[in-house]
């Protein structure tokens, strides 16, 4: 009987996160049902492009130029020690577009757009705007979240593509002028050893992580209650708990496809 | 016709609604008058069906709603408008959006005709010319009054209001109070009014449903209700705190 206690106490949590994780499927499922069905609601998914892709580009360009700066000069540091130089072009090429591109990327759009969206659609919810909505006979699903969740897994692939290169850009700028490894050398490594395979695989990484983090913050935000208070809750877990998903899916992702 | 029958609500261990019964004739404005709490916004959101109840049926014209697919709910909720709270504008959108939002979800009238019914609608309810501005910028009773003139774009049979003076000055209580009667009139639709409040009550109701603990315990004209000998009414038309605690 008390061994009954302690596993129910101690799964307690389990479920919990079982339970969540099935209620934001359900919500992805909802809102890919919704996607094929009439009207297309092309104003909204455009509308949501833009706050989610075109507005996120100015932190992602800063943090990919920095990420492939430092990443230059951190393997420059390691590779001088037996005379590798010239493999830190292909260094850089190959963190950026099979991990660092689509993460960083993935992880800047969460802090800004997620949270945007957890406490945009969070708003709708206490103020009863989904109720109206609902009212109205207009689908929430449909009309808030779908047109979400389809700009992030659209967006986020091309805002690493666009990460990836100028990570490259800025390591290339970091190794051949600053640290003067040979830019001939430096760009001849990356021809050699960067696959189409690597930016390939990191743009499904893209995708899927746009999928997650659009998903999880809708979810957050479309279940919100508790006032202010729990706007503000659902923001803060939102980036949290996509934050948190990505690096565990990135995991798994890698294993499979590398 | 709106029609509740046996309708059981509860949220956790907290029966809102036991076993309710009403039925709130049509083309007339009926007032749900209740305690804070006491589940009168819960019985106006069964009736649009954001919620479902527990048990019991809701019929409108002889549908009952509780069994409806969305696809069939949403064909129902078309003859509805519903004014919320706090109005419920969407922030993102200017005030003649907001009330062009149904004529644009609902129907395929030129961009043209939309916009001469939404300020047409702005007007009835005393706004003209807001239509470029923002809710933010709005007071809470021309929020209010735009949020009428939403509910009221597609021309609804059935107009819900959930405390439409709530948080009000007594004038601007007065003027949509004015505006319910007038709308009422020129509309012929049947208007729901949730309320705690005596004065607009009498003021607008031609029948009032008194709810307490959970049932509608008297449903008569503003002179039936005025005239009621039961402890309950009594006290609250004549709003006496003692020998009723305090309430949740």
């Amino acid at each position: 009987m008390a061994m009954m206690n302690f596993f129910e106490y101690a799964g307690r949590p389990f479920v919990g996160i079982l339970e969540e994780f099935g209620r934001v499927m359900l919500l992805f499922l909802s809102a890919a049902v919704w996607a094929f069905r009439p009207p297309f609601r092309l104003r909204q998914v455009f509308k949501q492009m833009e706050a989610v892709g075109v507005n996120s580009l100015p932190v992602v360009l800063i943090t990919a130029v920095s990420s492939g700066m430092v990443l230059a000069l951190q393997s420059y540091y390691g590779f001088r020690m037996f005379g590798g130089e010239s493999l830190v072009g292909a260094t850089v090429a190959l963190s950026m577009t099979r991990e660092i591109g689509p993460v960083f990327t993935a992880l800047m759009v969460t802090g800004r757009a997620g949270s945007a969206m957890a406490a945009e659609i969070g708003t709708m919810r206490v103020k009863e705007q989904i109720d109206a909505l609902y009212a109205m006979s207009v689908n929430p699903v449909q009309f808030l979240v779908m047109p979400r969740v389809l700009a992030g897994m659209v967006t986020l692939p091309v805002l690493t593509v666009v990460s990836d290169f100028i990570g490259i850009v800025g390591g290339y700028f970091v190794g051949g002028q600053l640290l003067g490894i040979n830019s001939g050398v430096f760009m001849a490594r990356i021809y050699e050893m960067l696959d189409l395979n690597d930016i390939f695989n990191g743009l499904i990484k893209a995708v899927c992580f746009g999928l997650i983090l659009s998903v999880v913050s809708c979810y957050k935000g479309f279940y919100t209650t508790g006032g202010a208070e729990g706007v503000g809750r659902a923001a803060t877990q939102a980036v949290v708990i996509s934050t948190v998903s990505i690096f565990i899916s990135d995991f798994f992702l890698t294993a499979v496809m590398f | 016709m709106i029609r509740l029958a046996g309708v059981t609500k509860s949220f956790g261990s907290q029966r809102v609604l036991n076993a309710l019964d009403l039925e709130i004739p049509s083309e007339e404005i009926t007032v749900i008058l209740g305690r804070s709490g006491s589940g009168k916004s819960v019985i106006l959101k069964h009736i649009i069906g954001l919620m479902t109840p527990d048990s019991g049926k809701i019929y409108i014209n002889d549908k009952d709603i509780t069994r409806l697919n969305e696809r069939e709910l949403n064909e129902v909720r078309k003859q509805f408008g519903m004014l919320f709270q706090d109005a419920a504008l969407f922030d993102s959108m200017t005030v003649g959006e907001n009330v062009a939002f149904p004529l644009v979800e609902h129907t395929r009238l030129p961009k043209k005709e939309i916009q001469r019914i939404v300020e047409e609608k702005l007007r009835q309810v005393g706004l003209p010319g807001v239509a470029e501005k923002m809710p933010s910028e709005l007071s809470g009773g021309m929020r209010k009054r735009a949020g009428l003139a939403r509910a009221i774009a597609l021309d609804p049979k059935i107009i819900l209001f959930d405390e439409p003076i709530t948080g009000l000055d007594p004038i601007m209580s007065d003027a949509i109070d004015d505006l319910i009667v007038n709308t009422q009139r020129q509309t012929r639709a049947t208007c729901v009014v949730i309320s705690h409040d005596i004065a607009s009550t009498f003021k607008i109701a031609h029948n009032i449903a008194m709810l307490y603990e959970g049932q509608i315990i008297e449903f008569g004209s503003p002179e039936a209700i005025r005239n009621s000998s039961h402890p309950f009414i009594r006290q609250f038309i004549k709003r006496e705190a003692p020998g009723w605690n305090a309430g949740p």
